[in-house]
């Protein structure tokens, strides 16, 4: 345990003495304030109109209106930067040789994983954890549900951590970090759009397909379902990156 | 200390050491020599654990290097060949994360640091980013990690490599300072480092062992054989023949127009010779005795001469 703690706590000064952690958490504000305007102006457009007829004023709902398509953008916005902090994860390790203090280090590989899987966890955790901020203007005009907004960022944090599993396999795959972050995006891309294929599809691969897909799982908790299938889905993700992880590491030594 | 019997690491069908058996006893400054590609850093990497052997075994301190990892690299201290420096970290952090890698106990770490810094001679860099220090500083920093939780075993890839030479002493008396606590190996291809900072030495050629032993032991074996050169203005046919007439001598070769007479220990022939050369009158240029080092021996293994 301690051996984690002491790769995390390196992985997370990395990250915040270099501009890597203030620049992804910058623009990430930046892009999901933006979004959050938008959405809030859309809202209050639309709620004076809706107000107007006794029927549309019931369903005036600002969890729905505001949070759902938010959520939806944020994971858009993970979606195309988690690559970018996890390529250099093992990638760069390997470039410039310190894999070989690493390895020869008394910390086992999987320490190593977990080590570094926890700091880019940390990263997600103040990106999303500074956006709770924007929520003081939608208590302070309205009444949102809680509970369904925690469960948004319960899902966003779940699908930013199965993500970040993805990104460090890849990046323990090669040394090069533009392609370690390609990859990543590539196949969460694929993982993401998977249940476009199931349109089509019938019968088992339907249900194969739509409980593959990223986008499936995350849909439910942004609309404020907490079902234990989408989080067993997402831990098992992250768990089937790291393992993956763990594999390539070893084999490449034995090769 | 420090133990490997018939090693061999293949790379796919590359071989890079094969069947390498040296041992290295405690508190010795062994080198390991060899020209590029011998199988250095190879060898190396097995020892600390950081690649597995195809076939062999290695024991450092009584641990068996592939069955019990986690024993040897606690007590092992690694200078790759590329120095690992995270170059965004100060020298301080870098060297506190690295005692804390090595377990190094919480309330030791700030005086294994300051015991580091001290020895490596890193005090005026200490708080400065890695990626501003210059190749010297770095490569001490290098020294620095593999001291910080006091091994009983370093293992120094060409630590000197890309130093300037007033830095190459520097690094020598460094490590020679470290003789006695520290069972050291070191590789370079560069001969005088063995000559003047190591106890005994492994060369090793294309992945095999060439030779290995004491300085003491080798450079004794070779003075079992006594040789002289001679110089001669003409009759080197006839010298050829005539000289292995003589009793006693073992060889002569001749190579870029001196001819080398090798004789059995114990025996001085250089009078016998030199009269020889006389009253034949080749036209003894020049006469001189050349014992058999291992410069001869290294020059022997890097330009191809297998066997010494």
């Amino acid at each position: 345990m301690r051996n984690i703690w002491n790769i995390a706590k390196k992985e997370i000064k990395t990250y915040f003495t270099s501009p890597i952690a203030y620049v992804a958490i910058a623009v990430f504000l930046v892009l999901v304030g933006f979004f959050f305007y938008s959405a809030l102006s859309w809202f209050n457009s639309q709620t004076i109109q809706m107000a107007q007829n006794p029927y549309y004023a019931q369903q005036i709902n600002i969890n729905q209106m505001v949070y759902t398509p938010l959520f939806h953008n944020m994971s858009i916005i993970l979606l195309l930067m988690l690559p970018l902090l996890t390529m250099r994860l093992f990638s760069e390790e390997k470039k410039t040789g310190t894999d070989e203090l690493l390895f020869t280090s008394p910390v086992n590989v999987g320490q190593i994983i977990v080590g570094k899987y926890l700091a880019a966890l940390v990263v997600l955790g103040a990106m999303l954890g500074l956006t709770f901020l924007l929520s003081v203007f939608t208590f302070a005009y309205g009444n949102p549900e809680v509970p369904q907004i925690l469960n948004g960022y319960l899902g966003l944090f779940l699908m930013g951590a199965a993500f970040i599993a993805a990104g460090v396999f890849f990046s323990s795959l090669t040394e090069n970090q533009i392609v370690s972050a390609i990859l990543t995006f590539g196949a969460l891309l694929l993982f993401w759009i998977l249940n476009w294929a199931a349109y089509s599809a019938s019968g088992m691969w339907k249900d194969v397909l739509n409980y593959l897909s990223i986008f499936q799982h995350f849909d439910d908790m942004t609309r404020g379902i907490l079902d234990t299938k989408d989080i067993v889905y997402y831990i098992s993700f992250a768990f089937f990156g790291l393992f993956l992880t763990h594999s390539v590491i070893q084999s490449r030594r034995w090769r | 200390m420090i133990e490997v019997e018939h090693l061999t690491k293949k790379y796919g069908d590359l071989v890079a050491v094969s069947d390498l058996s040296f041992t290295v006893a405690k508190g010795k400054i062994w080198g390991l020599l060899g020209p590029n590609a011998a199988g250095k850093t190879t060898t190396m990497r097995v020892l600390t654990g950081y690649l597995p052997a195809t076939d062999g075994k290695a024991t450092v301190a009584g641990f068996d290097v592939f069955q019990q990892p986690n024993a040897v690299k606690k007590i092992i201290g690694y200078l790759p060949e590329v120095v690992p420096l995270y170059t965004e970290m100060t020298v301080s952090d870098y060297l506190s994360f690295v005692a804390a890698l090595k377990q190094v106990p919480a309330a030791k770490r700030k005086a294994a640091l300051d015991r580091a810094i001290r020895v490596s001679g890193l005090a005026s860099v200490k708080g400065r980013l890695i990626k501003n220090i210059s190749r010297g500083f770095k490569q001490r920093v290098g020294i620095a990690q593999s001291l910080i939780h006091n091994p009983d075993v370093l293992i120094l890839d060409e630590p000197t490599i890309g130093l300037d030479p007033a830095q190459i002493i520097e690094i020598r008396e460094l490590i020679k300072a470290l003789r006695g606590d520290h069972t050291i190996i070191l590789s370079t291809h560069i001969l005088a480092e063995v000559t003047q900072t190591c106890d005994g030495v492994v060369i090793i050629n294309e992945g095999r062992l060439m030779a290995s032993g004491s300085l003491e032991e080798l450079t004794a074996s070779f003075h079992e054989k006594d040789r002289v050169l001679l110089r001669l203005r003409r009759g080197h046919e006839d010298a050829m023949t005539s000289l292995r007439s003589i009793p006693g001598v073992e060889k002569v070769s001749r190579h870029d127009g001196e001819l080398a007479i090798e004789w059995n220990p114990g025996k001085d022939l250089r009078e016998e010779v030199s009269r020889m050369a006389v009253e034949k009158q080749w036209g003894l240029l020049e006469m001189k005795t050349a014992a058999m080092n291992i410069e001869d021996l290294y020059l022997r293994v890097v330009s191809g001469g297998g066997e010494p």
